[in-house]
């Protein structure tokens, strides 16, 4: 057998819902992957044993070199405050703060990445007046820079790999981690922002089950109307980087799926929109972000055309929380005549 | 006397040290901190109020929808809007699913494992604990975690996704269900409670629901040998380490009630003091004396209180407030609740033994047997061609609390709105209760006094006694500092 793949798991500024998702990992479940993919947990704060002094030891034994870093993985946000000095968050038991622990294992690592986009951005901890001076590893919302600095890189030669989500979907990181123990993972296969292409290279609106809506913009007024969540709802799908609707989460689900708004939670900067998040915003009446890639003039051009053309069926829908008209059948009697 | 500082620990949801004085062969005094702070009342101070419901999930991964449901009750009272029949059942469905969820994962993934350690080594049932339990390799990280996966595809019918959904709304759920989910829900409930009947209990769910007293429970234990299920192995263990002499707290139990349907909840919202009382929740202030926190000078129920954090406090030792009810420490949690509520069981183990490690584990697995009965119950009168939402828009000035009990105990928010936007947010969770420091009249919170007494072995570094008090809290630190 080869080596193991080493990965070393911490915490900071963020809520732990990315291991919580990590959990449902499925196809094969979590503890499968990482033992079919010898993927080697030195220590995740939700599974290992290991606790207090032998936790800090395995810390010190990997910056003294004993201990081979594979992947050293971040969830939540570098906490700096206050006044940059990181007390924000001291490591229990260590005297020192999280974000000095991060700055040492990161010169260890062959690979660092950020799980989540508190540990990619900053992100939800990062919101409002920041009050904790949170920011990622190696960004500070869309710029450059974090706790590690914009040059940054691991001993394999890449910079963090932001597998950002609030969460982040399960097997986009059991997929990353297991392409990087593969040695199947370069620079090429990451984003602008560091994001897996893998899943950054998607947009939730492939597959959004709100597709025929969105064709005839027929949209939803309220919570729980079927109808299309861009026009008022403010749904960022258009523009969001991720393959939610294709991947699908906790079985059958999605955050349209769930009838709620897509709010772009792998972006940088997505904690705060400018706006109410479940509010679109509008300029005369005609919602100010548009679908990725698609020109103004034509956006304006096909949304006032399919409006007019929008059959009763999905006018009607839209506004429903339930199917109120059937798509028609046609049966050969009525197409012969 | 030494001084010993026991921490990072691990299988505890966030950050947590905790400071002994050790005299002897015994803890004599401690000191809970939680060592990260981020600020969610600050996040939340000038948003559009219906953003809450963006930001609340987001304080904890593990308590999420409790947090999206507190949320939601707060601004549905601010907006003065009710939830249909099947927006409470949905809720309840989604609330349960979460609380159920968190139950199972302490028990199979955080306290467990500890009966694992060689310290151990040396008792008869070890040898079977460690195939079962030992954490990432035994057998029931490969059996109960893809259960756990699969009950929560409740929450991908029902809430598009776990955690940090926005399906949870104050006028119900942003998904009606049809038929068809309805069945499929009914399906993956069945799924689970096979696998509690075989490998949790071991037996039938209502045959659990039904014990009434500790003879009845060493009865049913007796039964079958330990190796059998999951809970009588616990039993045994329990028995043989004298677990329900550890951990002992106040002995006072609070719970908001929870499962709201139709006017009436679930399980009852009371205080148990040496008898039950009401609750009147304006009696609940936090202290802010030994947290690093500035503003105000007296305790102030959290319709007026503040976070401004501040390292130079002297004589704090935590970024934790300290909430008081009436002045009182409380315990919260799965024994709290049934206790309030007055499951036989509970209060027959709490008369005889008080708040302790055994009983707290006893009151999580009991409440996953009768949780799932009444998620049944619930999917059963969904009503699919019905609403699931009602409307209402927001004032311009309002006001607004919302109570839940999440797994690990009582959550509230307590929300202020004006000219459209949020003024005020101050939000205490159930961890918050129970790891609080002490406060003016420097009375230690309820960990705190859990902890003196706990035994620690010769040349111990990290006290296992000490492991297994924290953990019979199921402490969820990023929701107490949020």
């Amino acid at each position: 057998m080869n080596k193991p793949f080493n990965v070393l798991w911490l915490q900071s500024g963020g809520c732990g819902g990315c291991s919580m998702s990590l959990l449902c990992a499925e196809s094969p479940d979590l503890i499968s992957t990482f033992e079919l993919a010898n993927i080697n947990l030195l220590w995740h704060p939700s599974f290992s044993e290991a606790s207090g002094v032998e936790f800090v030891d395995l810390l010190q034994s990997i910056i003294n070199g004993d201990t081979q870093l594979d992947a050293l993985c971040l969830e939540g946000s570098a906490m700096r405050g206050p006044d940059g000095t990181g007390r924000f968050h001291m490591l229990s038991g260590t005297d020192k703060s999280m974000m000095h622990w991060l700055q040492d294992l990161s010169q260890h690592a062959r690979y660092t990445l950020a799980m989540g986009s508190c540990a990619a951005f900053g992100g939800i901890t990062a919101a409002g007046n920041n009050p904790g001076d949170a920011c990622g590893l190696q960004f500070e919302g869309t710029h450059p820079g974090g706790i590690l600095g914009a040059e940054y890189l691991s001993t394999a030669g890449l910079p963090v790999i932001n597998v950002a989500g609030c969460p982040t979907h399960p097997n986009w990181i059991t997929e990353t981690l297991m392409m990087l123990a593969d040695g199947q993972f370069s620079s090429d296969d990451i984003d602008q922002y560091q994001r897996p292409r893998m899943y950054a290279d998607h947009l939730v609106h492939h597959g959004c089950p709100k597709n025929e809506f969105y064709e005839f913009k027929a949209s939803a007024e309220k919570p729980s109307d079927l109808g299309c969540l861009m026009e008022n709802m403010g749904c960022l799908g258009t523009q969001a980087h991720a393959d939610c609707n294709t991947r699908l989460w906790n079985g059958d689900g999605s955050c349209l799926r769930g009838g709620y708004a897509c709010i772009n939670c792998t972006a940088p900067e997505f904690e705060e929109p400018g706006h109410a998040f479940s509010k679109t915003p509008k300029i005369a009446g005609i919602p100010i972000g548009l679908p990725t890639d698609m020109p103004k003039a034509w956006f304006v051009a096909l949304a006032s055309l399919s409006k007019a053309a929008t059959p009763k069926r999905l006018r009607e829908n839209a506004v429903s929380d339930h199917v109120v008209v059937s798509p028609s059948t046609r049966s050969r009697s009525t197409e012969k005549k | 006397m030494t001084k010993r500082i026991v921490g990072p620990f691990n299988r505890v949801e966030g950050d947590l040290e905790v400071h002994l004085d050790i005299e002897d062969d015994h803890v004599k005094s401690a000191r809970v901190n939680s060592p990260l702070f981020r600020g969610f009342e600050q996040i939340l101070q000038g948003k559009d109020p219906m953003d809450a419901l963006v930001y609340a999930p987001r304080i904890c991964g593990i308590c999420s929808v409790s947090q999206s449901v507190a949320a939601a009750y707060a601004l549905a009272k601010a907006q003065g809007v009710t939830m249909p029949e099947n927006g409470e059942l949905a809720t309840n469905l989604i609330l349960a699913n979460e609380n159920i969820a968190d139950h199972f994962t302490h028990f199979y993934l955080f306290f467990m494992p500890d009966f694992a350690r060689e310290v151990y080594a040396q008792e008869s049932w070890y040898e079977s604990v460690t195939k079962r339990f030992k954490a990432v390799t035994g057998t029931a990280s490969k059996d109960a975690l893809p259960a756990r996966t699969e009950f929560l595809h409740i929450m991908g019918i029902l809430a598009g996704k776990w955690p940090h959904s926005l399906a949870i709304q104050p006028g119900g759920t942003t998904r009606a269900i049809e038929a068809q989910e309805r069945v499929r829900i009914a399906a993956i409930l069945a799924q689970f409670r096979r696998y509690l009947e075989t490998t949790l209990f071991g037996d039938q769910l209502e045959t659990i629901i039904a014990l009434k007293d500790n003879d009845q429970l060493k009865a049913w234990a007796n039964e079958a040998p330990a190796e059998t299920s999951d809970f009588r192995l616990f039993l045994h263990i329990a028995d043989s380490l004298d677990l329900d002499k550890l951990g002992r707290s106040v002995d006072s139990f609070m719970s908001y009630g929870v499962y709201s349907r139709d006017g009436s909840q679930l399980f009852n919202r009371g205080l148990w003091k040496d008898g039950i009382h009401a609750l009147n929740i304006e009696d609940i202030t936090e202290d802010l004396s030994h947290s690093w926190m500035s503003g105000n000078d007296e305790p102030q129920h959290p319709y007026t209180g503040i976070t401004m954090p501040d390292i130079n406090i002297v004589e704090a030792y935590s970024w934790c407030k300290a909430p008081r009810l009436d002045g009182q420490v409380v315990e919260v949690g799965a024994l709290a609740r049934q206790q309030v509520n007055g499951h036989p069981l509970i209060r027959a183990l709490v008369e005889e033994s008080g708040g302790n490690v055994r009983n707290r584990v006893i009151a999580r697995l009991l409440e996953i047997a009768l949780v799932l009965v009444e998620m049944e119950n619930w999917c059963r009168h969904l009503k699919p061609k019905e609403i699931f939402c009602n409307h209402a828009v927001m004032p311009e000035v309002t006001q607004g609390y919302g109570l839940v009990e999440a797994a690990r105990g009582s959550l509230g928010h307590w929300l202020t709105v004006k000219q459209e936007r949020i003024n005020n947010y101050q939000i205490i969770a159930p961890t918050t209760w129970n790891f609080s420091p002490r406060d003016s009249n420097g009375i230690p919170g309820a960990l705190e006094q859990a902890l003196v007494n706990a035994p620690v072995r010769n040349g111990e570094k990290d006290p296992v006694s000490v492991q297994h008090i924290v953990r019979s809290f199921d402490p969820c630190m990023v929701c107490t500092v949020h």
